[in-house]
């Protein structure tokens, strides 16, 4: 056995994953243990579980990569700030003192949190940021070759990067180099639409279809960004002009003066109404990025002669453009990484240890990845939720028998109630795919805007994803491939759509929003797309169960599948978290494992302190 | 000692040795900042201003 701890943190969303011989054990996200959103520090109680899930404590480690090579991370900011010179000032007297304090003596850091895991500290290893995204891509992935396409915001230097995946070898065949980058760019119109950096960037992918495709506006807009601020190549590298840009010296993303004198309308509030204007904003950088992704998966194709592609890095989780790459038919096979951000390099970087630094071959045995669904979290049992139950003194009833369970909770759900549904080990990444998840039925034309305003509490625009049956994704949706782990943008099918009114692209938000466009309302978004999760018989058998329940007791195999949270919380982890998640909203009911609680039956629920200003506003 | 030979490894690799002083000058005055919070260094830190 050879056991191999990943660690990915001090940016954001720390996390930590344990291999064995190559096979995942177990990762989890620092945030679900903490309740803080996309936390930074060392992931303690992540390390904690993954250890625990696997029996062992650190003694037993045979090594350790963290997901960053930090002197090249500081490499980078001294170089930028010297080229920047006397720009950049603030930013550098703000950001020296934690590098000279903390992050230089990373080694040191990383021996003293790890102390109280064990008496010996294994050897440590420090792959690159964009080799450990690429890793993650490529080793967990159903192929033996492929080519690797990794984009995020910035790594050390590298911000994109193509490579070539074969057997268990990775080599890097180009790279773009910060301040040149397609995640950045995405970040500053997040911001400049009144999103939060980090966070809010999937916020303005889901704005992008409200924007009048085809406009004037959308059209000169796309041609500005292509004359002012980038200067893309026909390879999708590009070159940013830094002009317009404030993020390599500043403590912001554009220079506002430019970009109001460019576009015309100054950046959004937040939280305020969204107008047309922004709608247009979104769409016009998502069809840019679209183009850009384009032209890297053709350089990368073509670089590497395959014609499987992989991809990770922050910028993979844009389903839209990953839905516009399908639709192209550039490539065979397709594979993303379900945690495609920076906790998924965790489990990189012990992957990239594993096969680049000890040699090791990969072990592929069907066309099946080896994320196992990317279920790799905690579980609990019947005795934790019974304690849950205790401590609240809740009212359940337990059900021992699954289908009985399916069954009921199919009818509740065709009845307009909405469940949170809570079951098995955790999802790993940011999407909830069915064990952590609040369920809906997609049919209901009230269901979005009730999952939004009462439920999630979030902006009422935000659209909801289907999870479907595997067998039924070619019934409903116009995609020729399955759609695991909710990252494949399609459009629902044409006979389950309905005929749009005239001027429907005049309408306000709102009114488009509401109008039904499909026999499905709740996932069809304003474009007639969804996000689509086609689930799995082996992989998730406990959530297929129960859609296939729903399809036979009420025709219909698909659910509204969103993440089991309020805005600004993390995905719940425990049933704790789940219970407290539920009596915070207007949820109707909650099925922990085998437990049922209705919410009409529960004791008053009181807090000490107030949940909506514990979450900060995402 | 493994930070010095991290460092020195990195300069190795990296063969950008014209950061050499910016990265010492730093160093110098991130220990000057850990030491000078120290009451028993404070005289000798002050008397360098």
């Amino acid at each position: 056995m050879t056991y191999i701890l990943g660690i990915s943190a001090y940016y954001h969303d720390s996390a930590a994953a344990l291999i064995d011989n190559g096979h995942i054990v177990a990762a989890a996200q620092e945030e679900r243990f903490t309740r803080i959103k996309q936390d930074c520090r060392f992931p303690v109680h992540a390390v904690s579980y993954v250890l625990e899930e696997a029996g062992i404590n650190l003694d037993q480690v045979d090594q350790i990569a963290f997901y960053d090579k930090p002197y090249l991370k500081f490499e980078r900011l001294l170089e930028t700030y010297h080229a920047m010179i006397p720009k950049g000032l603030a930013s550098f007297l703000s950001a020296i003192p934690i590098w000279i304090r903390e992050k230089l003596f990373m080694r040191q850091e990383l021996n003293r949190a790890l102390k109280r895991f064990g008496t010996k500290i294994p050897p440590l290893y420090f792959p690159e940021h964009h080799l450990s995204h690429a890793a993650s891509a490529f080793y967990p992935s159903p192929f033996n070759e492929a080519a690797i396409l990794t984009i995020d915001g910035v790594g050390e230097w590298a911000t994109t990067s193509l490579a070539h995946g074969k057997n268990h070898e990775i080599t890097v065949l180009r790279e773009l180099h910060f301040p040149h980058s397609l995640g950045l760019l995405y970040a500053a119109f997040t911001a400049y639409c009144g999103f939060r950096v980090n966070s809010g960037e999937y916020k303005l992918m889901g704005l992008a279809p409200y924007g009048q495709k085809n406009s004037k506006r959308v059209k000169h807009w796309k041609e500005l960004i292509y004359e002012h601020l980038i200067d893309l190549r026909s390879d999708g590298s590009m070159l940013m002009n830094q002009k317009y840009f404030e993020y390599a010296t500043g403590l912001r993303m554009y220079h506002q003066k430019r970009w109001q004198q460019l576009f015309g309308i100054p950046p959004r509030q937040p939280e305020t109404e969204i107008s047309q204007e922004y709608m247009d904003m979104a769409l016009a950088i998502q069809e840019v990025t679209e183009e850009i992704v384009l032209r890297l998966v053709k350089t990368v194709i073509e670089l590497t002669g395959c014609r499987n592609l992989v991809m990770a890095g922050g910028a993979a989780l844009n389903c839209s453009a990953n839905g516009f790459l399908l639709k192209q038919k550039l490539f065979d096979q397709l594979w993303i990484q379900p945690a495609a951000g920076d906790a998924g390099g965790s489990l990189g970087a012990a992957l990239a240890v594993h096969h680049i630094v000890n040699g090791n071959q990969r072990n592929i045995v069907s066309n099946n990845d080896q994320m196992q669904g990317a279920y790799l979290g905690p579980k609990f049992n019947s005795d934790d939720v019974t304690r849950t139950a205790k401590r609240y003194k809740a009212i359940y009833h337990t059900l021992e028998n699954r289908d009985e369970l399916c069954d009921i909770v199919s009818d509740l759900i065709a009845d307009g109630n909405v469940v949170g549904w809570f079951q098995g080990r955790m999802e790993f990444g940011p999407r909830a795919l069915g064990n952590r998840s609040i369920l809906g039925d997609p049919r209901n034309p009230d269901m979005q805007k009730r999952l939004n305003l009462k439920i999630k509490y979030r902006e009422g625009f935000r659209p909801f994803a289907p999870s479907i049956l595997e067998s039924e994704i070619k019934n409903y949706f116009d995609i020729d491939t399955i759609s695991p782990y909710m990252l494949l943008v399609a459009p629902v099918t044409s006979k389950l759509l309905n005929s749009l009114p005239e001027k429907y692209d005049e309408l306000p938000l709102y009114e488009r929003l509401y109008f039904q466009r499909s026999k499905l309302p709740a996932i069809t978004h304003v474009d007639y797309s969804a996000r689509i999760q086609s689930v799995n018989e082996t992989t998730n058998p406990e959530y297929a169960r129960l859609l296939r329940t729903f399809q036979k007791r009420h025709d219909c195999p698909v659910l509204v599948n969103t993440s089991f949270n309020v805005r600004g919380e993390p995905i719940v982890c425990t049933p704790d978290d789940a219970y407290r998640c539920f009596m915070r909203t207007e949820m109707d009911y909650l099925v922990v494992e085998n437990f049922l609680f209705n919410k009409k039956e529960q004791p008053n629920f009181k807090e000490r302190t107030n949940w909506k200003e514990i979450f900060t506003l995402d | 000692m493994s930070f010095l030979r991290d460092l020195y490894g990195f300069f190795m690799t990296r063969k950008k040795f014209w950061l050499t002083p910016i990265i010492i000058v730093l160093l110098l005055l991130g220990l000057l900042i850990i030491f000078g919070s120290s009451s028993a260094l404070a005289p000798f830190v002050y008397t360098l201003f």
